[in-house]
């Protein structure tokens, strides 16, 4: 749990989302919703790498590794498993 | 390495002042006299979009206001005005303004301080005040185009202090700040008079560049003319002023493929997820004309970034080689809608 609180909560403050109403569900994919930047794409990559001590190889590099915040939580605990 | 020796062009001189710019301590309370000829010499490099600052060791209100009487305070950017190690001041320069150390001139009269940055900074170039007469005339400092966009460097970047600025002090959402801007981006098929720009574009931007592969005037004019290719040029203006001609593309038309040859984006615009916008442009496009989406890229030191954006559009790798050359398609099954603060248009 406290895993996914520390992904949405950096998702939340790095994202621009741009209407208030905009919440999202840990399910719920942020690609698709349009937020996605390359600033925080580099961001979020560097985050895990950083926060969590994991490299992100570039073939882990996919949408569907980082596309909610249940996959990225996933992704992680799978690296930090590894 | 001296400043014959490097090859890549100079985008930003750092200045030191006592000795260097004047003659005199300030801190002294010298009597203080500009060395003669040198706001000929800043003025020259200003005029050809190269940037100045300053890294000395000084009161900063007193360095700045003697720098105000010579007419000389708005030419630099970032000054770095105190006690501290001259590396560190370097160090939050290159930060400040984004470029590369080996984009940087340093000029010092004090073998003491030019040894110290370059032993913490090893890719910068530094030079003895006592050269300063000859700078207008090094190679490094020559670039090779002075485009509308290379004139007006230095007030984009004072722009963009302001901005800084007024986006820490607001209060609120980001998004609500980035909306607060009106950005306007504009992309366009390059017309003759872009190709300068454009040249200078391939020639300068690192971090967000899919290939690093420079293209001459020449070269970019054959493939604008050709019909087989498309070469497009954007633009980004907001209420501050215009950030310049900021991004670049080049597509191959094939029988079944547009063939994304080149993508870059200037680093200053990093922040206003502009690059996104480019590449949805051309998704779309690509999906409009019926054609699959192939894309060269090229990884560097530099540009994972890119590399991450081209992965996370939904690009995926269909070949690559030791050298790092990737082949990427993308089946634009996922294009992502522009930006609601960015108000996009097609010319």
């Amino acid at each position: 749990m406290e895993l996914k609180e520390k992904i949405r909560k950096f998702i939340e403050s790095n994202l621009v989302v741009f209407e208030d109403e905009a919440e999202f569900s840990d399910s719920d994919n942020i690609f698709e919703m349009g937020f996605v930047n390359s600033l925080f794409a580099m961001k979020l990559v560097n985050y895990i790498e950083e926060d969590f001590g994991i490299e992100v190889e570039n073939d882990d590099l996919e949408i569907s590794n980082f596309s909610s915040v249940n996959r990225i939580t996933e992704y992680i605990e799978s690296k930090k498993s590894a | 390495m001296t400043v014959t020796e490097s090859k890549k062009e100079v985008k930003c001189v750092v200045w030191d002042l006592d000795y260097t710019i004047w003659n005199g301590t300030l801190a002294e309370g010298d009597n203080i006299q500009l060395k003669p000829g040198i706001k000929e010499v800043i003025r020259t490099l200003d005029s050809r979009g190269i940037l100045h600052s300053i890294a000395s060791k000084n009161n900063y209100d007193d360095a700045i206001n003697k720098l105000k009487e010579f007419g000389l305070e708005e030419y630099f950017i970032y000054p770095e005005i105190h006690w501290n190690t001259k590396s560190g001041s370097l160090a939050a320069i290159r930060e400040n303004i984004n470029i590369g150390m080996d984009a940087i001139l340093f000029i010092d009269d004090q073998p003491f301080e030019r040894e110290e940055v370059k032993s913490v900074h090893p890719g910068i170039t530094c030079l003895d005040a006592v050269e300063y007469k000859t700078m207008p005339d090094l190679p490094r400092l020559n670039p090779r185009f002075i485009t509308e966009d290379s004139k007006r460097r230095r007030k984009m970047y004072q722009d963009d202090i302001k901005r800084k600025k007024e986006e820490d002090a607001f209060e609120g959402p980001s998004e609500e700040f980035l909306a607060s801007l009106h950005m306007k981006f504009v992309i366009h098929e390059a017309k003759e008079e872009d190709l300068k720009r454009a040249e200078e574009l391939t020639v300068r931007t690192n971090q967000l560049n899919a290939t690093g592969k420079t293209y001459d005037y020449d070269e970019l004019n054959a493939f604008r003319a050709s019909g087989t290719h498309k070469l497009l040029v954007c633009e980004l203006t907001d209420r501050y002023g215009s950030y310049g001609k900021i991004g670049l593309a080049l597509i191959e038309i094939k029988a079944e493929y547009w063939h994304l040859r080149l993508l870059l984006m200037s680093c200053r615009v990093m922040a206003r997820g502009v690059g996104t916008v480019v590449m949805s442009h051309i998704m779309q496009e690509t999906k409009k004309a019926g054609k699959k989406l192939q894309a060269d890229f090229k990884k560097t030191d530099r540009n994972r970034m890119m590399y991450v954006s081209y992965k996370f559009a939904n690009f995926k790798e269909v070949s690559s080689d030791d050298e790092g050359h990737i082949l990427f398609e993308n089946d634009l099954t996922m294009i992502q809608p522009f930006p609601p603060y960015i108000d996009v248009k097609i010319l």
